[in-house]
């Protein structure tokens, strides 16, 4: 731009204040939309008569008020982000992956396998194994629609989604028949798993387990393989532009395929940490694949948008939606309404989020100062 | 065993069937509707939440599951406007922005059934069938044809209008011109943001109908009563390639084998994780046929694409 607008020209004299606020101007108008959105879940305590300050209150220190709180949090974040790396992965590459909820399972399927194999391992290698079981499983289960979106021309929204209800049923069939708790009362679960095969509890005296350092090293190798491999550079690449990329001489439904197999496998540690690091160190499919996936498949995807799309912001965003659901526990405590509460204001937040795009490029000028371009239009 | 190959039961595992396909004809006949303009719509889910709570707790205060019904149409209605409003004019992202319905509905039908209601309590379903008089006449085929409710007889007879309406009617045609080229509808002077609203708002009205009509068949609410039937919804429009009789095959097709599988564990021919297993059958088949038609047919050229004048 040859010609400088009034608002370069405030700050163009010493410190470029207006150089400085570029990259927040932006992000004035998600923070905007977010508060926009708790807004409306005041208005909801309200109507249940709840005091939504009280409210808010009690879901703020339930999340971050002390080292137990800020465990449990911790602890609520590591699916979202395990999922929200693998998403990372995917969207980068193109590719669409709504079945994060069936690689969950299928990881936490074949690492239960896995314990009840080879109960005997020492704990030092049986963790890692069952770790390793779940990427695989869940791998697996993303490379499948990953192979058939490359080589078949199939929709991966479509498959996945059926990905999630074959692997569902899949669940349940294991625990009704093969897995279920011997001699027990028919309760869709298996017996506890070997002790080897155990989370172990990090030390500080809260329940935090290792699986918090599983989803940071995951994050990392997320972030070395996305932004610092050749293989990465390929699969953005591809992300970017198919038909350059395949012109480049790459392999085009290769790449898709690694990527949704990837993908696949993070949701699948994902899984793995749900089963070894829950209380009752058991798979569980009472209740439904949406009681034991804690809906991660889905909630992964709203951390990894809002993570834009890099493995280490989502790991942050994850860790402030693993709050919210961890605070909304208290929040139920105190003002007696439901957590359910919580669930539907991320469904808001997200749409409030991702409503507000719009409003975001056009403040972005704005801050950038074309905004003369932008009137005139 | 043998007792499950009675005409009896067949005959009346085969109507169930076509009761159960109904929520999955309204929803993804919606859906394809949306779709055809360009539009996806990842929130059907979250919409038959919402009505099918609408619709059970209408019918439970009212006592009519008529005023029911009327009410997930409504809210079905309502959700369409605003994930217009969120789509077309504010351009979001619509897979994601689907994802946030989804979120939305599952917790705030959960949120209002734990305050309103609490404990689960069963309410009467339609209880008018209009060709009920000619079951008793007609035998198995009579059964099978003319047992029940009206709002079955209206999902079907939606498979031909929304055919009609989209390949025959003016609207129809405008509706395939924004969802394959909005540019050149533009040109011509449609309203493209006009035509894809008017889609959202029929797609959605539909996906409530169809949670009410689940909730009135089963005859009570929980959390995730719909239980993943909106996203196998979506998945039915892939697999119908866009056309409501295909649409409409898909629905038969998955609410015949959930109601046989049903069927067989009642007579206990076989237990509940063969059950499990013969449930995974519609989606496998899916998958399967996908495989084979995917490369044949291309979804409308310009789904998902916000609409700007000057892209």
């Amino acid at each position: 731009m040859l010609k400088m607008t009034d608002n370069q020209q405030r700050f163009s004299s010493g410190l470029d204040i207006g150089r400085l606020l570029r990259p927040f101007a932006g992000l004035a108008v998600p923070a905007g939309a977010v508060i926009a959105a708790l807004a409306v879940g005041a208005i909801l305590l309200g109507v249940f008569g709840a005091n939504p300050l009280t409210g808010y209150r009690e879901l703020f220190t339930g999340a971050f008020g002390g080292p137990d709180e800020l465990a449990a949090t911790a602890l609520k974040s590591i699916p979202l982000m395990l999922v929200g790396v693998g998403i990372c992965i995917a969207f980068r590459t193109g590719v669409i992956n709504i079945g994060g909820e069936g690689q969950i399972i299928m990881g936490a399927i074949l690492a239960t396998l896995v314990a009840l194999a080879l109960p005997d391992v020492p704990r030092p290698i049986l963790v890692p194994l069952v770790m390793i079981a779940g990427g695989i499983g869940g791998g697996i289960w993303g490379a499948i629609p990953g192979a058939l979106k490359a080589y078949s021309g199939v929709n991966e929204i479509l498959s996945t989604i059926m990905m999630n209800i074959i692997a569902g049923f899949f669940m349940s069939f294991l625990l009704e028949d093969w897995l279920i708790e011997p001699g027990a009362i028919r309760i869709q679960q298996t017996k506890r798993l070997s002790h080897n095969a155990d989370l172990p509890l990090l030390p500080g005296g809260t329940r935090l387990h290792l699986g918090i350092v599983v989803a940071l090293i995951v994050a990392i190798l997320g972030y070395l393989l996305l932004f610092r491999s050749s293989l990465g550079m390929r699969l953005r690449a591809v992300g970017h532009n198919p038909h350059a990329s395949r012109a480049a001489g790459m392999k085009v439904e290769l790449s898709i395929t690694q990527a949704l197999a990837f993908s696949g496998a993070c949701a699948g540690i994902a899984g793995a940490v749900l089963v070894f690091g829950s209380e009752s160190h058991r798979l569980i499919g009472e209740g439904g694949p949406l009681a034991f996936t804690q809906s991660a498949g889905f909630n992964g995807i709203v951390t990894a948008l809002f993570g834009g799309l890099h493995p280490l912001f989502t790991v942050l965003s994850s860790y402030l939606f693993g709050g919210m659901l961890a605070g909304g526990i208290s929040l139920q405590r105190a003002v007696q309404v439901p957590q359910a509460l919580v669930i539907a204001l991320n469904g808001v937040v997200v749409v409030f989020v991702v409503g507000s795009l719009k409003l975001r490029t056009r403040v972005q000028r704005w801050a950038e100062g074309d905004i003369q371009m932008e009137d005139r239009a | 065993m043998n007792d499950f190959f009675t005409v009896a039961i067949i005959t009346a595992t085969l109507a169930s069937g076509i009761r159960l396909a109904v929520p999955f004809l309204l929803a993804a006949l919606g859906e394809a509707v949306g779709q055809r303009a360009g539009v996806l719509n990842l929130g059907v889910e979250g919409v038959m939440l919402i009505g099918a709570f609408a619709a059970y707790y209408t019918a439970l205060e009212s006592g009519s599951a008529a005023l029911g019904l009327l009410m997930g149409l409504v809210v079905g209605m309502v959700m369409g406007l605003i994930y217009a409003f969120i789509t077309v004019v504010m351009h979001a992202e619509q897979g994601i922005s689907g994802i946030g319905i989804y979120l939305f509905g599952l917790g705030f039908t959960d949120l209002l059934f734990q305050k309103q209601v609490g404990t689960p309590r069963p309410i009467s379903g339609l209880q008018a069938k209009p060709f009920d008089w000619l079951a008793d006449d007609t035998g198995r085929a009579g059964e099978l044809l003319f047992s029940h409710t009206i709002l079955t007889y209206v999902a079907f007879l939606l498979v031909p209008v929304i055919y009609f309406l989209i390949t025959r009617t003016t609207f129809g045609l405008n509706v395939r011109a924004v969802g394959e080229n909005p540019q050149a509808a533009d040109t011509l002077g449609v309203s493209v943001n006009g035509i894809r609203t008017a889609a959202i708002v029929i797609g959605n009205t539909m996906a409530g109908l169809a949670g009410a009509a689940l909730a009135l068949e089963i005859g009570i609410f929980q959390q995730n009563l719909t239980a993943g039937r909106g996203f196998i919804a979506i998945a039915l429009v892939y697999f119908g390639a866009w056309r409501p009789v295909g649409v409409m095959a898909g629905s038969l097709l998955f609410g015949i084998v959930s109601s046989t599988v049903l069927q067989l564990q009642v007579q206990d021919v076989i237990s509940g994780s063969v059950a499990s297993i013969a449930n995974m059958a519609p989606a496998v088949l899916t998958v399967i046929v996908l495989v084979v038609v995917s490369r044949r047919i291309g979804q409308p050229a310009a789904l998902t694409r916000p609409f700007t004048r000057d892209s």
